[in-house]
C-alpha cells in the first residue's frame, strides 16, 4: 500500500485538503435555522394557543401540539416535502420535534421492502435510536444527582 | 506463448490488438437532464425501472446496459464468452441479480467507483490470453441504493456538504474481444491503494486523489509517456475537490495536466442547477460516460488516444465506523481510436 508514513505528513495533506474543499457558509445556514425553526415553534405555538382557545387545559393541549407536529413532519416526509425543507433549513428542522419524527418515518419507508420485522422493526429507529438510549441516560444520571444533591445539601 | 508484455513497474501492453467492439448505456432521468444527457444510449424515467425496490431497479439497469453492448457489438448475448461486472453494494447484489438472466460464465468483481476499469483491464487481459472472443465489462450504481447503503434512508432531512458528491444512477458496458472493432484497448495500469489518512467520507474526491495521482503518474512513467501525448486523461469521479488536488499533486511528480485533464464526475452534472455539490460519482458515473461519450469519440476519430482512470474509494460502513481511513485506488486503461490505424503502420 501506498501511504504517508508519518502522522506529520498526514496532517499536511489534511490542512491541505480543508483548504481546497468548499464549506457552507456558517453565518447563511445559522440565519437559515433560525428563521426555519422559529417557524417551526410560532406553528407550535399556534397550534397550543388553538387547542387552548377550545378549552383544553395545558398539559393536554402540549400533548395534542406535539402530535400534531410529529404527525405533519411523517406526513411531509412521506410526501417527500420535509427533506427538501431540512436541505434549505438545516438544523432548523433538524432540533424540534419534527425533525425527530422525521429520522423515525424516514427509515420506516426506506427498509419496508425488507420486510415488516427485519426491515421496519430493526431498521425504524437506526437514527432515533442513539438518540433515545443517551437521552434515557443521561436524564437518569441527571436524576441521581438530583437525588444525592437533595440527601446531601437538603 | 505470451500475448501480454510487462511495461515499468504496474503497467501491461498487449502484443495483439485487443478492440472494443460494441458498448451501452443507461441512465437515470437527472442524469438524462444533464449537461451530458444527449450522450447516452438510454434514460430511465421511471426511478424504479418497473422494480419492486431499487437493488432490482439498479440490476435493470446493467441488463439494459449489456443488452445494448452486445447489440452495438453485433453479436447476441449468447456469444459472450464471459462476463467482469460488479458494483457497489454489498456483495455485489446488483450484479449478481442483474446479469443471472444472461446465463453467461461470470466473475464477481469489487473495485468501488473504479470497477469499470478493473472490468476493462480484465476482459483485455482475458481476450489477449485467447480466453474469448467476446468478453463484457460491465458495472452500475443508483443514487437510491447507494444513499441506503452508505448514507441514509432517502426521505431523512440533512444538509450534505458541499464536498460530497451525487451517486449516478446509470451503467455501462463494453464489449471487449479480439476482432477488430473501432477502439483498441492499447496498455493497461493497474493500481495500487494508496492511502493518505483521511477519514472524510464525505469528500470521497480528497480521498481518492493521492491513488489516481499514483496510478497516473507511474503509468506515464512506465510507457515514456508525457500527458499531451494524450487527447483526454479522463478520470472517473474525483469531482471538483479531487480535480484540484490530483493536479496539484501530479505537478509535483512534475506533470503538468490541467489542458488535457477531465472527470467524468465533473462533466455528468451541472452542480448550478443540479445540485450535486462536488460532482457525480458511483461506478455508473464513469462507465455510462465510457460507453456515451467517450468511446463514440475515439470511434469517430475526434480523439486519437485517451487515458481512462476510474476512480474508487475503498470504504465500507464497517470500516468507516471503526474509525478506518479512506484509501483509494484508480485502474488505468488506455484506448485508442482504431480509425486510420493502417496509415500509421504505413
Amino acid at each position: 500500500m501506498t501511504q504517508l508514513t508519518s502522522e506529520e505528513e498526514k496532517k499536511q495533506y489534511e490542512n491541505y485538503v480543508k483548504q481546497v474543499t468548499p464549506t457552507h457558509n456558517l453565518a447563511v445556514n445559522m440565519a437559515r435555522a433560525f428563521v426555519a425553526g422559529g417557524l417551526i415553534c410560532v406553528l407550535g405555538q399556534g397550534i397550543l394557543n388553538f387547542c387552548m382557545a377550545r378549552g383544553l387545559d395545558q398539559e393536554t393541549a402540549g400533548t395534542w401540539c406535539s402530535v400534531t407536529l410529529i404527525f405533519l413532519s411523517a406526513l411531509t416526509t412521506g410526501l417527500n416535502l420535509y427533506p427538501r425543507f431540512a436541505r434549505w433549513a438545516g438544523a432548523g428542522s433538524l432540533v424540534p420535534i419534527t425533525g425527530f419524527a422525521n429520522s423515525v418515518a424516514a427509515p420506516a419507508i426506506e427498509y419496508q421492502k425488507e420486510g415488516q420485522v427485519f426491515g421496519i422493526g430493526c431498521r425504524i429507529f437506526t437514527i432515533a435510536g442513539p438518540v433515545i438510549l443517551y437521552g434515557i441516560l443521561a436524564s437518569g444520571a441527571l436524576g441521581l444527582i438530583d437525588w444525592l444533591a437533595g440527601r446531601w445539601l437538603g | 506463448m505470451r500475448k501480454m508484455q510487462t511495461l515499468g513497474k504496474q503497467s501491461m501492453v498487449p502484443e495483439e490488438p485487443v478492440y472494443i467492439q460494441g458498448w451501452g448505456s443507461v441512465v437515470g432521468k437527472k442524469e438524462g437532464e444533464g449537461p451530458m444527457g444527449a450522450c447516452f444510449d438510454e434514460i430511465e424515467e421511471d426511478p424504479v425501472l418497473g422494480a419492486e425496490n431499487w437493488e432490482g431497479a439498479e440490476s435493470r439497469l446493467q441488463l439494459l446496459a449489456a443488452r445494448k453492448a452486445a447489440e452495438r457489438a453485433g453479436i447476441s448475448t449468447e456469444e459472450i464468452r464471459m462476463i467482469f461486472a460488479g458494483d457497489l453494494l454489498a456483495q455485489s447484489i446488483a450484479s449478481s441479480f442483474g446479469i443471472g438472466r444472461l446465463d453467461r460464465p461470470v466473475y464477481g468483481l469489487f473495485g468501488a467507483c473504479s470497477t469499470m476499469g478493473e472490468a476493462l483491464s480484465l476482459a483485455a487481459l482475458a481476450v489477449a490470453a485467447g480466453a474469448g472472443e467476446h468478453v463484457l465489462a460491465l458495472t452500475s450504481s443508483h443514487f437510491a441504493t447507494a444513499e441506503k447503503e452508505f448514507r441514509f434512508p432517502l426521505e431523512y432531512g440533512s444538509q450534505r456538504p458541499l464536498s460530497a458528491s451525487w451517486t449516478v444512477t446509470g451503467s455501462g458496458a463494453c464489449v471487449v474481444g479480439s476482432d477488430a472493432g473501432p477502439v483498441k484497448i492499447t496498455g493497461i495500469t493497474t493500481g495500487k491503494i494508496t492511502d493518505y489518512g483521511l477519514k472524510d467520507s464525505q469528500n470521497m474526491g480528497a480521498c481518492m486523489a493521492p491513488a489516481t495521482c499514483q496510478t497516473i503518474s507511474t503509468h506515464l512513467r512506465d510507457f515514456g509517456r508525457s500527458p499531451e501525448d494524450y487527447d483526454r486523461i479522463i478520470t472517473g469521479d474525483l469531482g471538483y475537490v479531487g480535480q484540484q488536488i490530483l493536479l496539484d499533486l501530479m505537478e509535483e511528480e512534475g506533470f503538468l495536466m490541467g489542458k488535457v485533464h477531465e472527470d467524468c464526475g465533473i462533466r455528468i452534472f451541472d452542480r448550478e442547477t443540479q445540485d450535486t455539490h462536488a460532482g457525480g460519482s458511483g461506478c455508473g458515473c464513469s462507465a455510462s460516460l465510457l460507453a456515451g461519450w467517450i468511446l463514440p469519440q475515439l470511434a469517430c476519430g475526434q480523439w486519437k488516444r485517451v487515458l481512462f482512470v476510474p476512480t474508487g474509494a475503498l470504504m465500507s460502513r464497517v470500516s468507516f465506523y471503526e474509525g478506518n481511513s479512506v484509501p483509494g485506488i484508480a485502474q488505468a486503461v488506455v484506448l485508442e481510436t482504431a480509425q486510420d490505424a493502417g496509415k500509421e503502420e504505413a
